[in-house]
């Protein structure tokens, strides 16, 4: 980049002020029936393409796994969907109406897209009740949070939640003391308290035995249909067990779409997989 | 046989000096004429007619004359009797005008004889100048000082500088001849033309033909004026400048006109040059800011430690120098020669020893390195003010360290600026070598991108931290033996750099050398610029002001370290 | 108050305490006569108003550092800018009682051989105006500079790092004469604060009463946010930063509120501090000081608020002890304290005595 480009950018106007560019993002418009575009979007790391030409249309109420091997841009894909990072260029629209790349993360969480992160991150001093409370939908400004007080129907919600997530009995323990496992199901939770209309879910078995997996493998599926759910997993087997669209990232793009059978028998996944 | 020939014939004006003496009172009138060549003539011809027994004794009467002369009051009076003896070009003479700018000229009371007087407890002990006679000592009451004014002062410097125009040394006759400039009379400039002639150094020569111009400038002869206006048309000289102010309101519009122009050219060259200097001052602190900040480059940007104790560091080389120059008072040159070594061991040992017992146990704790490290600052502050006490040391400067690289009358660039800029180049070279070429290098590369990755490939991670964090605080006992040269060395010095080291390091951008050079250059030419309209105090608070803004804008400073790994 | 107060034994010990120290003082010194053992100097009254304004001051280094990760190295800017306001209300009272007599402008004013007092300086005759210019001041700054620095997710030691060179920047600017704060000597000789004499021992126990009063309603507003939603979100964005955004929340924002809360409780206790011991001086500005301040906050505990009070105390009556028997030795002690706490006591004072009542 050149000195003046660079220059340029840092002048940039609307990095400032961030109540220049407001934009409406009220309710999301789902009316042709999908709920993500991600179109021709390309981001590079010091030249290397994380991203790179990729498109995917996600639609309301479907369950996508995604899959591929290391490296192939799965994570970054969610940080360009979650406002993490901005890629070079390219569109990535939450329905009809709602540009994701001008929003900032909490925007985005706002506007109805939760995320749950590979490693899990959960509020360590924080107990379980209090993890939920905070993740829970609502107004989050400074001072409405302030203000907040639980009335009785978000606390009936905040003990389903956490019955789902079988951490009843844990209500008042620290989440740091959680197991590997309990964390992944409470940072699961959090996403249920937020009531996103998509779900970003990373790795979300990592660490779990196959009985947690296969709890994890219901949930997700009884949330799909009422939310738009996207899991990134390595494990096969799960990834059999629950999905019914797959869709394979390779060096930045996707390189296969299809029912799991379809492709595990497509010529270029396989040369993908065994050729490494 | 021209008098030109004559004039190169004995090798400088001595073996002419007796020819002027003859008729002095003539060629004085001649040079009060300014008339350039009519004197000539007639010391060519004074010297065809003229023997040199005979001219012998007439110049010592001269000689005789002029001392008498110098007795009188009139300020007037002495100073032709000053311009008499440097004619007579006689060996007294040199050391009679030295004496008289020191005010060690005197006559006594009784006999009216004028001595040369050296301080002793009784009054001065005196030697007479006529016949170098040891008079004994006589008090103070008995003598009577010739006295000289600021004028008279000036006429002096510049009659000894003609004296020393004699000298076989290009730079002596050089600095004789700046001596002159401004300064000199009538006398001065017919010995410049003079020794013109037999003049073979390229450097004197142009400085004497500048000085003939200027006193051109002068000349009644609007030719000779307009061609001396023409040749100091590049001229940076001051009294070029103060010459030409006079001139530009002249009556006669050809002169106004073109030395209006001179001036306005010379004005634009002397802008240029001001700011070549402004970034040579600017070049000076910043490298004063790099040396620093390059260490804690080291051990902020490489290990992410934050290191309070720097400036500390910084101070402990800077007192090591002192304590080196108490040891070897007489060998100051080589003393700071020592420090540079020492100073890096004391300061590189200290930061081990920090690293060891204090910051191993913190990290992946930043903001508790930086309460910890600060507390180890208090310390070591506490324990200099203790052992050298709260007072600053004087640390010496060596002599080739003064002085200034005279590049023209508008610039000249001072040893101990020049002298920093090159050692920080050398310390940032050195550190670069020794990061990007010996293994502890790549040990430090490998640890500050993977530390367990490194571990893994059998580098041992602890002791790696301990070297880099030794060789960064060693750099800033480096640092230290410099700033003790250019500032005061007290127990507080460190903290006066600390907060300047951070911005130049974060504003470089973190973990990058090459970032923290440009940036403490940047930051230091800034800082110069600013000064001039702003004010050294307000210029600082500037450049703080806009650090702060600009981590705002670009929170990894102005070289970051890219890919994906710097983004979590 | 008292839900604020539910399940904060150390807050309840020491709201008890206080209220204890704020009726028994002035009854020691006004009514129990001097040559008592029981009777308290107005030294002694003057000193504890001191500490109570230090105290809040460390309260509210505990609010930003403790609870939400941020550790400024620039509060004692706050604190002195707090100072300030109330020291120029302080000056304008002085009136022609000063050395030069001048009834319009304060004594530096005149010895700058300046004609006519500064546009800022208008207004400051009123109290409560100062007052309002108390808060005001602090909390601008806190709010531009958090806006700005929260925005662009500036963290960690880079946050310290500029925090620390804006009060540095302030202390340069302030030692200038041409800023018009009376330069290197600051603002002194202070006569009355609204028509009361600042020597008098009355005015002395009235100001006591004040910082504690003032420390009391600290106490109970960081309290306030402490056990609230938003309360829990700082320690949220403390622990991890990143996963608040993802929830929804607007960190910068969060943040912004804060600081600048805590950056105007710095200046309130400023302004509380000046009247008592009579000077305000750009020194106040120094890194030194705003640093010093951290450490009092590290040594009583952190996050638990009370400690931060606690710290206040021990840190600066070993000072005052320290400076008064062994001056050299007291950077020594300050030293050796900043390094033991962070490698011992990462929990402070409160987590020692937390634990030893755990275990017994």
């Amino acid at each position: 980049m050149s000195a003046l480009d660079k220059f340029r950018e840092t002048m940039r106007r609307d990095q400032v002020f961030d109540m220049v560019n407001k934009q409406d993002y009220s309710e999301v418009d789902t009316s042709h029936g999908q709920i993500l575009y991600v179109e021709d979007v390309t981001v590079s790391f010091d030249g290397f393409k994380a991203i790179n030409e990729l498109n995917f249309y996600i639609e309301v109420g479907e369950l996508r796994c995604m899959i591929g091997p290391n490296g192939a841009g799965k994570t970054t894909m969610m940080d360009i969907i979650t406002g993490k990072t901005k890629p070079d260029k390219g569109t990535v629209w939450f329905g009809q109406n709602i540009n994701l790349l001008k929003m900032t993360e909490p925007e985005i969480a706002q506007a109805g897209v939760g995320r749950k992160f590979q490693k899990p991150t959960v509020f360590e001093h924080h107990n379980i009740f209090e993890n939920l409370e905070m993740a829970m939908a609502g107004n989050k400004n400074v001072w409405a949070t302030f203000r907040a007080k639980i009335s009785s129907e978000q606390h009936d919600r905040i003990m389903s939640v956490m019955d789902t997530i079988g951490l009843t009995e844990q209500s008042t323990q620290r989440a740091g003391a959680l197991s590997h496992g309990q964390k992944q199901w409470l940072e699961i939770g959090m996403l249920l308290m937020q009531n996103p209309r998509l779900l970003l879910v990373d790795e979300p078995v990592a660490g779990m035995t196959h009985q947690e997996m296969d709890k994890t493998g219901e949930l997700l599926t009884s949330l799909a249909g009422e939310h738009s759910v996207v899991v990134v997993e390595h494990d096969m087997d799960f990834v059999r067990s629950i999905a019914n669209k797959v869709s394979v990232l390779h060096q930045g793009s996707i390189l296969a779409e299809g029912t799991m059978d379809e492709v595990q028998n497509n010529q270029k996944v396989i040369e993908v997989y065994l050729g490494e | 046989m021209s008098h030109g020939h004559l004039f190169s014939f004995g090798r400088g004006v001595f073996f002419l000096a007796p020819i002027f003496s003859n008729q002095d009172v003539l060629v004085m009138s001649f040079f009060s004429m300014k008339n350039r060549i009519l004197p000539f003539l007639i010391i060519s011809l004074i010297l065809l007619f003229s023997s040199s027994s005979f001219a012998e004794t007439t110049n010592s009467e001269s000689f005789k004359q002029a001392l008498e002369l110098l007795q009188s009051k009139s300020y007037n009076k002495k100073g032709k009797a000053i311009e008499q003896l440097v004619i007579t070009k006689d060996e007294r003479v040199q050391p009679i005008l030295e004496a008289m700018l020191k005010a060690r000229l005197f006559y006594t009371k009784e006999d009216k004889i004028t001595v040369i007087g050296k301080k002793h407890d009784d009054g001065f002990s005196l030697v007479s100048v006529l016949d170098q006679k040891d008079l004994g000592v006589l008090s103070k009451s008995k003598l009577k000082k010739i006295k000289v004014n600021n004028k008279l002062r000036g006429v002096l410097r510049a009659s000894i500088a003609t004296l020393s125009l004699s000298s076989p040394d290009a730079d002596k006759r050089l600095s004789a001849v700046k001596q002159m400039l401004g300064k000199t009379n009538d006398t001065g400039i017919a010995f410049l033309k003079a020794h013109l002639k037999s003049e073979k150094d390229t450097a004197v020569r142009e400085k004497i033909e500048t000085l003939i111009s200027i006193n051109d400038l002068n000349s009644s002869d609007k030719a000779v004026k307009l061609a001396a206006i023409k040749t100091l048309f590049n001229d940076l000289n001051p009294e070029t400048r103060n010459q030409l102010e006079t001139l530009k309101d002249s009556d006669d519009a050809e002169i106004a006109t073109a030395s209006q122009n001179a001036l306005k050219n010379i004005q634009k060259k002397l802008g240029f040059y001001e700011k070549v200097n402004t970034v040579f001052f600017g070049l000076s602190l910043g490298s004063v800011l790099v040396l620093a900040a390059i260490g804690l480059a080291i051990t902020f940007g490489v290990m992410g430690v934050i290191n309070m104790a720097h400036g500390e560091l910084i101070m402990l080389g800077a007192y090591t120098t002192y304590v080196i120059q108490q040891i070897m008072p007489n060998h100051i040159g080589l003393s700071l020669v020592i420090a540079v070594p020492a100073a890096f061991i004391v300061s590189g040992s200290v930061g081990v020893l920090i690293e060891r017992l204090v910051i191993r146990h913190l990290y992946g704790r930043p903001l508790e390195t930086l309460l910890a490290t600060f507390g180890i600052s208090l310390i070591l502050q506490q324990a200099i003010r203790s052992i050298f006490s709260p007072l600053n040391r004087a640390v010496e400067t060596p002599s080739w360290m003064s002085g200034a690289l005279e590049i023209n009358p508008a610039l000249a660039l001072t040893y101990n600026r020049l002298y920093i800029i090159f050692f920080c180049l050398a310390v940032f070279a050195f550190l670069y070598l020794i990061i990007k070429r010996t293994s502890l290098g790549l040990s430090v590369q490998a640890v500050s991108q993977n530390r367990s990755m490194a571990r893994a490939m059998g580098i041992r991670a602890s002791r790696v931290d301990a070297l880099t964090f030794g060789l960064g605080s060693g750099i800033a006992g480096i640092a230290g033996v410099a700033l003790s040269q250019l500032t005061n060395v007290g127990p507080s010095m460190g903290q006066d750099y600390i907060i300047d080291s951070f911005m130049v390091v974060v504003f470089g951008g973190v973990g990058n050398l090459w970032g923290t050079l440009i940036s403490g250059f940047t930051l230091g030419i800034a800082n110069k610029f600013m000064e001039p309209w702003a004010g050294a105090v307000l210029a600082k608070i500037l450049v703080l002001v806009f650090i702060i803004l600009f981590i705002q804008k670009r929170p990894r400073g102005l070289f970051p370290k890219k890919g994906r790994a710097a983004e979590s | 108050m008292m839900s604020l107060l539910k399940g904060d034994r150390g807050g309840q010990i020491f709201l008890v305490l206080l209220t204890v120290l704020a009726v028994l003082i002035p009854i020691f010194n006004l009514i129990i006569p001097e040559g008592s053992a029981f009777h308290v100097s107005t030294y002694t009254v003057t000193l504890l108003g001191k500490y109570l304004a230090f105290a809040l001051l460390a309260l509210s280094v505990d609010l930003v550092w403790g609870y939400m990760g941020i550790l400024s190295l620039g509060h004692g800017a706050f604190f002195a800018l707090g100072g300030y306001a109330m020291g120029m209300y302080l000056m304008l009272q002085i009136g022609d009682r000063g050395v030069y007599g001048n009834p319009d402008l304060p004594d530096f004013m005149v010895f700058l051989n300046w004609e006519e007092i500064p546009w800022f300086w208008h207004g400051f005759d009123n109290f409560w105006f100062a007052m309002i210019m108390v808060a005001l001041v602090p909390g601008l700054l806190a709010f531009i500079f958090g806006a700005l620095a929260f925005r662009s997710r500036v963290t960690g030691v880079y946050l310290s790092i500029i925090t620390q060179a804006l009060t540095y920047a302030l202390l340069l600017a302030f030692f200038r004469n041409e800023m018009g704060f009376g330069g290197n000597n600051g603002l002194t000789d202070f006569k009355d604060i609204l028509g009361f004499s600042l020597q008098s021992d009355n005015t002395r126990i009235a100001l006591f009463i004040a910082s504690a009063i003032a420390l009391a309603l600290g106490y109970l507003s960081c309290r306030a946010i402490v056990v609230s939603r938003l309360g829990r979100v700082a320690v949220a964005i403390r622990d991890s930063e990143d996963r608040v955004r993802f929830i929804g929340y607007r960190v910068d924002r969060v943040k912004l509120a804060i600081f600048t809360f805590s950056a105007v409780l710095a200046g309130v206790a400023g302004a509380l501090y000046v009247p008592q011991v009579g000077i305000i001086n750009p020194g106040e500005f120094s890194p030194l000081r705003s640093i010093e301040l951290v450490v009092w906050v590290a040594i009583g505990g952190r996050t638990t608020l009370y400690g931060a009070v606690l710290g206040a105390f021990i840190v600066n009556y070993s000072k005052t002890y320290l400076t008064g028997v062994a001056p050299e030795t007291w950077l020594f002690a300050l030293g050796a304290l900043f390094v033991f706490v962070t490698l011992y006591l990462p929990n402070g004072i409160v987590g020692l005595l937390k634990r030893k009542g755990g275990k017994a």
